[in-house]
């Protein structure tokens, strides 16, 4: 790290905590990540980056912590010319991160996690209690002794909090805290954000999501195709206004279906899935899913809800054919499914679109070619025999890209390189062009832009509209309401109720997802 | 002050200039120990080059010394690739020289040519059965394959042993000397693999079975559907799993053509060069472990295998010529293993970049940061 000696101050009181003025960074292949980024962060606010994915917000903050260095552009950090060569000097600088992807020792505890990295003699007493105090002053409680395997998500996202806070961190980068978090634990988050403000902390905020800017933010910067479109008071703006900014034209999300005829109710098709008394076991063997039946029309959206955790993926699973059925069938489109196998479950027409997109969707290392050709590579007209034929699979994912609307530099680009959103196009290509009877998706905008959630929206309803039956499973209720025709929801393993949409109420629903009974929640 | 910053991406330049320079440095400081031993430096790499090279039948004995780490190699090379640690090559190339030789003593008096053929056959199909114990391992119970491949070497090599020392097996000689010094079976003339000669290098059978070894295993990486999903179970075994992929078959069949190389590479030590199973002389060559280094040199491409064992072949062949009172073979070795720590030390340069830290310029200092605009959109 380089810094002038001399600080620069401003016309009247402090200098900003950090201002990134010229930035540019591009990558090789002609990539430009950031174009003349300028950002000027306070100390005592929370300032919100927003930006659709790829608009440059990671890169961004990949150079406030040393990952990247610009190829142009100048850092002041308190009113200092500074430039960081590594993570090391953003740490030293006074610089904290909070990744999106944790960075945590799984097998170590809390208090471990914490003061890893640093200089002095380890002394787990004195550590354990500075983070207890960390944690009782910040309203983070979390078990300093307890190791990081044992925690919820949510729980170890306060560890990477704490990480900073305790190397008493004066700027604070938080990469989109929120997308693992429930609605409450979001609630709680802000608060803390907005503690570390008062203290006089600078609090970079980054998000994609529209209301959470403008609940906690003072000030909003907004990047778009890496380049700033500009930096707005939070309250001089709107949620209309926002959106307008980021994606650059006007965006229609809410009741996608309304107008829509409601799915035919004719008995010519087979119902695309039947489950009757489905059980099912986790990952360790506990019971899972009890006794759930449910049946998806074709052409019909059937909008899962719950809590996390109560047995959504395993449903998923068991309809894919990944997870074993310990009792009752599996029925897709008038066929009973007698294994558990993927490749069964796909010739009997089940799509599956998993959620963890990057890693059990796809291969992310792999070409978007082959990912594209994960499933028909096996047969004609994508191999002969033991033999892949390469133009075939290349022409093949030419056509899907396009289909599709895959934005890549090419199909041989690895998918890793991809955007969220393009990485869940690709994975939608492929699995809705088989003409699926049934599509089976699991939180399929989570963690995407606006833009990118409105075309994978648009693609689903466009499948149940050509005849796919959809089981949509999200723990956003507003997506659920937005898409659905009907909504199951699921507490403990069981379907506590299922609602047409129309007569669905979201306190009854959210009651239903926290145990209660049709019958004590019903008019 | 210099600093290393982790590169976003390798270009492609560095793949080649990186291991030329590695190969160079090496050169460099191996002079240097050779110069303070009191060697010369260029001397010793003139006979090096003389003896692995140039001079008469040089090249034939450099062939013949890289066939098994040909075959070693490419066993590492498919395994690690996949993120699978077949650690296990010695004992497989010892199952395949097992049963290869057992195929030739049984076939005697048979045409050349069908001995041959079963000898390579045996060789590969013993190799791939013994890497098929850890491979099953991994895939059905999750057993570390580095230990249990690792394990089985030892079990190989003393099954070897005893076939010749502790028993009267089939392998054994009993006849003449063979009574009192155990030896293994001399196999019969038939037996032998044919030899290339082109231009006055006799190139052996074996290396050439190797080299076609290697554009097989490329071809079926690139351009068959069992590369394709071995691809992806390297990569994700989740998503893998999810497209209905047979992932613990793909880690049995990656195991299995690891042991197959192997064991061809065992069953060219009878077929081309001893004729007879000899435990102690493939307890010492070590090939296995050196065909981990060969992989290792060779970035785990199955073409680069086969220009680093001839490389590697050749360092052996010049080191046992040039090795006598003089010269001790360690400093061969002490060679050998510079070109190792070299290559793969050298991957630092590949991904990370070398940054002296620049001082900031004058005309920055003190400048004050420009404002960003307050715009209302």
């Amino acid at each position: 790290m380089t810094t002038t000696e001399h600080a620069a101050e401003t016309a009247g009181g402090p200098p900003p905590a950090v201002a990134a003025s010229g930035i540019t960074k591009r990558f090789p292949g002609g990539v430009v990540a950031n174009d003349d980024v300028h950002l000027e962060l306070r100390a005592g606010e929370v300032h919100a980056l927003l930006g659709e994915n790829g608009a440059g917000k990671s890169t961004l903050s990949n150079v406030l912590t040393g990952l990247y260095r610009p190829d142009a552009g100048d850092l002041w950090i308190h009113g200092r010319l500074t430039e960081l060569h590594s993570p090391r000097d953003a740490i030293d600088a006074g610089i904290g991160m909070v990744h999106q992807h944790f960075r945590l020792v799984a097998p170590f505890t809390v208090a471990e996690n914490v003061v890893l990295g640093e200089r002095s003699p380890f002394r787990r007493r004195e550590a354990e209690e500075r983070v207890r105090a960390l944690g009782e002053r910040y309203r983070l409680p979390v078990d300093p002794t307890a190791r990081i395997w044992q925690l919820s998500v949510g729980q170890q996202q306060r560890v990477e909090i704490l990480k900073a806070l305790d190397r008493d961190a004066r700027i604070l980068i938080l990469d989109e805290p929120t997308a693992v978090l429930t609605p409450q634990e979001s609630e709680a988050l802000f608060e803390v954000m907005r503690a570390m403000a008062d203290e006089g902390r600078a609090v970079l905020f980054i998000s994609h999501k529209l209301d959470e800017v403008l609940a906690v933010s003072d000030r909003v910067t907004v990047l778009r195709d890496a380049r700033n479109v500009g930096t707005v008071t939070t309250a001089d703006v709107d949620t209309r206004e926002l959106a307008r900014m980021m994606v650059g034209r006007e965006v229609v999300l809410g009741r996608a279906r309304t107008g829509r005829a409601p799915a035919p109710a004719n008995g010519a098709r087979p119902p695309a899935l039947v489950l009757d008394g489905v059980g099912a076991d986790d990952d360790r063997g506990c019971p899972a899913l009890h006794d759930v039946t449910l049946t998806v029309a074709a052409g019909e959206v059937l909008g899962v809800c719950g809590v996390a955790g109560n047995g959504q993926r395993e449903l998923a699973e068991v309809v894919g054919g990944i997870r074993r059925a310990t009792a009752g069938t599996v029925t897709v489109a008038g066929e009973r499914l007698r294994k558990a196998d993927p490749r069964v479950a796909h010739a009997a027409g089940v799509a599956h679109v998993p959620e963890d997109r990057l890693h059990t969707g796809t291969a992310p290392s792999l070409s978007v070619e082959d990912n594209l050709a994960l499933l028909a590579h096996r047969r004609p007209p994508l191999s002969a025999g033991p033999f892949l034929r390469r133009s075939r699979i290349r022409a093949r994912a030419l056509e899907l890209m396009a289909r599709f609307g895959v934005k890549a530099p090419g199909p041989t680009t690895p998918v890793r390189l991809l955007s969220g959103g393009n990485v869940q196009k690709v994975l939608l290509a492929r699995e809705l062009s088989s003409d699926p009877a049934l599509v089976v998706a699991a939180s399929p905008t989570r963690g995407l832009d606006v833009g990118a959630i409105e075309s994978v929206r648009a693609t689903i309803l466009a499948a149940a509209d050509a005849g796919a039956g959809v089981l949509l499973i999200s723990e956003d209720l507003d997506e659920v309401l937005d898409l659905s025709d009907r909504v199951a929801v699921m507490y403990e393993g069981r379907i506590v109720g299922v609602v047409d949409r129309d007569e669905a109420d979201v306190t009854e629903l959210g009651l239903l997802m926290g145990g209660a009974t049709l019958a004590e929640v019903g008019p | 002050m210099i600093r290393l910053e982790r590169r976003v991406e390798t270009p492609r330049w560095l793949d080649v200039a990186v291991p030329l320079a590695s190969f160079v440095a090496a050169l460099v400081v191996g002079g240097l120990v050779l110069q303070l031993t009191g060697h010369s430096a260029l001397g010793t790499y003139e006979r090096i080059v003389e003896r692995a090279l140039t001079s008469d039948g040089a090249l034939s004995g450099t062939l013949v010394a890289a066939t098994p780490l040909l075959f070693t190699g490419l066993a590492a090379a498919v395994a690690f690739r996949m993120n699978v640690f077949n650690i296990g090559g010695e004992g497989q190339l010892v199952l395949g020289a097992i049963a290869a030789s057992g195929a030739g003593l049984a076939l005697e008096g048979r045409p050349g040519w069908l001995i041959i053929g079963a000898m390579v056959v045996a060789g590969a199909a013993a190799g791939a059965a013994w890497a098929a114990i850890p491979g099953a391992l991994r895939a059905f119970t999750g057993t570390n394959e580095i230990i249990t491949s690792l394990m089985l070497n030892y079990v190989a090599a003393n099954l070897a042993t005893y076939l010749i020392f502790g028993s009267r097996s089939f392998w054994r000689s009993l006849e003449g000397s063979g009574a009192t010094f155990p030896t293994g079976k001399r196999l019969p003339p038939e037996a032998s693999w044919p030899s290339l000669e082109l231009g006055g290098v006799v190139v052996p059978f074996g290396f050439l079975l190797g080299v076609a070894g290697a554009v097989v295993l490329l071809v079926v990486l690139r351009a068959t559907r069992f590369g394709f999903a071995m691809r992806v179970v390297a990569d994700a075994p989740a998503a893998a799993r999810y497209a209905g992929i047979r992932g613990r078959r793909v880690v049995l069949g990656v195991m299995a053509l690891s042991g197959a190389a192997a064991g061809i590479g065992g069953a060219s030590n009878i077929g081309d060069t001893r004729h007879v199973l000899d435990p102690r002389g493939l307890n010492q060559a070590g090939y296995g472990y050196a065909g981990i280094v060969v992989a290792a040199l060779a970035r785990l491409n199955p073409v680069a295998v086969v220009f680093v064992s001839i490389v590697m072949g050749g360092l052996a062949n010049a080191g046992r010529a040039l090795q006598g009172p003089d010269f001790p073979a360690g400093l061969v070795g002490t060679l050998q293993g510079l070109l190792l720590v070299f290559t793969l030390g050298g991957e630092v340069f590949a991904r990370y970049r070398i940054r002296r830290a620049r001082t900031v310029h004058e005309a920055h200092a003190g400048a004050p940061p420009p404002p960003t605009a307050e715009v209302t959109a």
